[in-house]
């Protein structure tokens, strides 16, 4: 197959990014996207430019490191799935193809296609986690979790860390990414003690990162490779609102 | 020059090992804790659970990994489960069985001590895991549920979906963060580890590259621990991911730490096989899918461009269960790799490049409905139909063999040290418990072993000695190792050659999968070992790195793990080459049974290969030192699979 590819180039942080054209020729329909861009960069490399810088590692979907927006959508067009995922079959033979890195103000771009995402581990260290001191742990099973809660807690805490929810949302908010951490963490009991200190921190986190507030648009769902469900978010709302109200009344 | 090999294994009887060591290990005192620092590189599984527990402990911990997170390290991948001896099923399980499941799966090439231990704080992970958080399959009840994995005939394994790694790793992971705000931990993303700072032969620190930067920094501590994980992209395609490198534990190997078994590495039989040339990455589909599945290639090779649904019953070869009819398709790992190989050397291998065999479901849809079929592999049926485009339920499947982890790392002591005092190794970067086989299950096991509850009492024992040893960067030692480290960079982007890097890592893999992959013989590891220096030549006048090492540049990035994986692969060969036998995942095709089984000799190779680094290429070998392992409670049989 052939592309056309329109993809940002960026040298650094400061300068100005623009798009360049470039030709994808003979790319195998099984390929994916990453690959094509290996290709267009072995290319490049010959031809004496300077390939295109764009992250990745595990490339099966689950480390959450690529970062792309195709045709301006995070992870592009095959929903649910990291860019790692996307193959080019699903594009038609000659189309133009728009590759951009994710954007959003906490965000910045080091390179070309590449982010820095910092701003989501800096969260999770403001409380996104149980503090439990290796050697302390109870026997597993003198702590027992109904399943149907274990299975929300699962399905909260399936989130890859990769951004696209806050590169996709017209706020750039960030509420989809803690609202799993917070939701995981809240729907097991080893993670009451510290639920409502938990809560408050992780948003003063996110506001202080810069990150934007939700408006029920629902593109950080619709784009989420994990498929975590934007119903947490209102679980993070009434997490916070619980914790705010609790504290009023320790006062 | 390096003396008797002294793996430092306590006296006593085998289940009293761990807790009398630990009696009469020394201390660091609570106060005196921070006035030590410690370096761990990666934050996978083990370098995550180490740097996370050892800030616990109060000790000054800076911990790097190349990633852009710590949370994204490789152990992210795993999908099936961690083994522990809890024994919640009443199936007869315990840390002895465990023990013994471990040491015959490696086939009786591991320790038994370190095995053991490794049994023995299986249970103590489960507690730790939970108690973080970490959302394990339960049932109806509310309590732990277990399933049963390969080499085992009990229900141990704790799971989280599909998705066991990723969990346990974003437990460690938090706790990492919970260290990190509590300024314990001061954590270094997207840094690599350029080589290793001994002084008077003792680790002492490291020189780094800050990817993002190039800034080349100097750090300098009282000890540091190597997680830096496997080497299996030496074959250039594997299931590791893109980064996965050697660089750390090679370097360290360059600046004396012995190497211990670096040709044993699995290759695990259900992967979807290479489409094509531009292929990056091997993807793994769980080895479950034999259950129901039946495997097989047409008899005739000129069969195999025809749709498989045009090839009749007659015309095809289900050569497992023809060759091994007690096991059938679901022969061992082992055996049902090199099978897969020898049909596709015959030329009946399907798909593009002739590289595969089928998995077809067809029977077993026949027999129990397209439901039954989709409720216990419906995920792996979509993972399947992602990558490929094709309906494993209309069309069989297509697998072939790949590289997914690798037992062999650099030699540590019952302590996790390695020869170099100061040194440790944890996780997959070591060699220690998993002999020339691992079992499904076991990696995640180790890794969380070594991390939370090994080295937080091997490493004071060392320490206690060091009270105010820790020398500063300006020691002439360091001004050495970062000049060493900016003249290689140098080197690298002074080549300005024709080929790319993909194009000579793809032939080095090429050439190691033939010679040094799933069967090996003394003529094949020859020729690699003729043709590796000249690659190696190529790559140093012809490879072309572009920019300049001041900048964001992943191309120099992963040329300086290249130019590694050069010349480590040379050792794996030599490795293989002088382990004249066959054992486990190290199949050399001179010693096998009339069956076709790895036949181990072990009179002669019942030890741990252990080699030191004396200089590149023909002039200089590495040098071998052997380690006897001694085998006290388990008896040395020959696995069979009949």
């Amino acid at each position: 197959m052939n592309f056309k590819l329109k993809v940002w180039r960026q040298k650094n942080r400061q300068s100005r990014g623009k798009l360049v054209n470039y030709d994808a020729a003979d790319i195998s329909p099984n390929a994916s996207v990453l690959e094509m861009l290996d290709i267009v960069n072995e290319h490049l490399l010959l031809r004496g430019e300077e390939p295109i810088a764009f992250d990745s590692d595990c490339r099966e979907g689950i480390c959450g490191t690529c970062s792309l927006t195709v045709n301006g959508e995070a992870h592009g067009p095959d929903h649910p799935g990291a860019a790692c995922e996307l193959y080019m079959r699903k594009f038609q033979d000659g189309e133009t193809i728009l590759v951009e890195p994710f954007r959003a103000k906490s965000f910045p771009i080091i390179k070309d296609l590449v982010v820095d995402r910092s701003a989501l581990d800096r969260i999770v260290q403001a409380g996104g986690f149980i503090s439990a001191r290796a050697g302390s742990a109870p026997e597993a099973n003198s702590i027992l979790v109904p399943k149907h809660e274990a299975d929300i807690a699962m399905e909260a805490a399936a989130c890859i860390g990769c951004g696209a929810c806050a590169a996709a949302c017209p706020n750039a908010s960030a509420m989809l990414f803690t609202s799993a951490k917070v939701s995981h963490l809240a729907h097991l009991p080893q993670g009451n003690p510290e639920r409502v200190d938990r809560v408050v921190k992780m948003v003063q986190a996110m506001d202080a990162e810069g990150f934007g507030n939700c408006t029920n648009t629902y593109e950080c769902e619709a784009v989420c490779p994990a498929e975590i469900s934007a119903s947490f978010i209102a679980k993070l709302n009434r997490e916070y609102a619980r914790a705010v109200v609790r504290r009023k009344l320790e006062e | 020059m390096i003396g008797a090999l002294d793996s430092r294994i306590p006296h006593g009887p085998l289940t009293e090992k761990w807790s009398r060591h630990k009696d009469n290990s020394r201390l660091i005192s609570p106060n005196n804790r921070r006035k030590f620092e410690i370096i761990v590189i990666g934050s996978g599984l083990a370098g995550g659970s180490a740097a996370a527990t050892l800030g616990e402990l109060g000790y000054q911990v800076k911990c790097f990994c190349y990633q852009d997170s710590a949370r994204r390290a490789h152990s992210i991948a795993a999908q099936g489960g961690i083994n522990a001896a809890k024994n919640y099923q009443n199936d007869g399980d315990s840390v002895y069985r465990l023990f013994y499941d471990t040491i015959k799966g490696g086939d009786f090439r591991s320790r038994e001590a370190n095995v053991y231990r490794l049994a023995e704080v299986s249970v103590n992970i489960i507690d730790q895991c939970v108690a973080q958080g970490v959302p394990f399959a339960r049932e109806y009840s509310g309590y732990l549920a277990n399933r049963s994995f390969g080499g085992a005939q009990v229900s141990r394994t704790f799971y989280a979906r599909g998705q066991t790694g990723q969990q346990l790793l974003l437990g460690c992971y938090q706790a990492l963060c919970r260290q990190i705000s509590a300024g314990s931990v001061q954590m270094f993303p997207q840094t690599e580890m350029l080589d290793l700072v001994t002084v008077d032969g003792n680790a002492k620190g490291i020189i780094t590259r800050n990817l993002v930067t190039g800034k080349i920094d100097k750090y300098a501590a009282d000890a540091v621990v190597l997680a830096t994980g496997g080497y299996g992209n030496v074959f250039y395609l594997s299931t590791n991911a893109r980064g996965c490198n050697v660089t750390a534990t090679y370097r360290a190997y360059k600046k004396g730490a012995l190497f211990a078994n670096p040709c044993f590495t699995q290759i695990h039989p259900t992967c979807i096989p290479q489409s094509g040339d531009y292929q990056s990455k091997l993807t793994l589909m769980s080895e479950s899918l034999r259950n129901d599945g039946r495997v097989w290639v047409p008899k005739r090779r000129e069969d195999c461009q025809k749709q498989p649904n045009e090839i009749p019953e007659q015309d095809r070869d289900y050569y497992l269960e023809r060759k091994y009819p007690s096991y059938g398709n679901l022969a061992p790992r082992d055996i049902a790799s090199r099978a897969a190989k020898e049909v596709c050397d015959e030329g009946r291998g399907v798909g593009p490049g002739g590289r595969g065999v089928y998995l077809d479901f067809a029977d077993a849809i026949k027999r129990l409905g397209v439901e039954t079929i989709r409720e216990r592999y419906g995920n792996l049926f979509e993972i399947y139909h992602k990558i490929t485009g094709e309906d494993a339920y209309e069309v069989p499947m297509r697998i072939y063999p790949a590289v997914h982890y690798t037992m062999g790392g650099l030699w540590v002591d019952y302590n996790l040290m390695s020869n170099l005092p100061g040194l440790f190794v944890i996780g997959e970067a070591n060699f220690s418990d998993h002999g020339a086989n691992r079992l499904g299950a076991s990696a995640l096991m180790q890794g969380l072993a070594d991390g939370y509850f090994v080295l937080p009492y091997a490493l004071p024992n060392y320490l206690a000695g060091q009270i105010g040893k820790r020398p500063s960067t300006d020691h002439p030692e360091f001004k050495k190792a970062e000049t060493d480290v900016r003249a290689k960079i140098d080197n690298l982007l002074k080549i300005n050659g024709k080929r790319s890097l993909d194009s000579i890592h793809r032939e080095l893999g090429t050439l190691l999968w033939n010679k040094c992959g799933m069967s090996r013989n003394a003529a094949g590891l020859r020729e690699a070992l003729r043709k590796i220096p000249e690659l190696r030549e190529e790559f140093w006048k012809n490879v072309r790195v572009p920019g300049d090492g001041e900048d964001f540049n992943q191309a120099l990035e992963r040329a300086g793990r290249v130019a590694d994986f050069l010349e480590f692969a040379e050792l794996m060969c030599i490795d293989a080459l002088e382990r004249d036998e066959s054992c486990g995942g190290h199949f050399r095709e001179e010693h096998q049974t009339p069956d076709g089984e790895a036949l181990r000799d072990d009179d002669k190779f019942a030890a741990v290969f252990a080699w030191e680094f004396q200089g590149n290429g023909q002039i200089a070998p590495p040098k071998l030192h052997r380690e006897p392992l001694h085998f006290e409670t388990v008896h040395l049989t020959q696995r069979s699979y009949k």
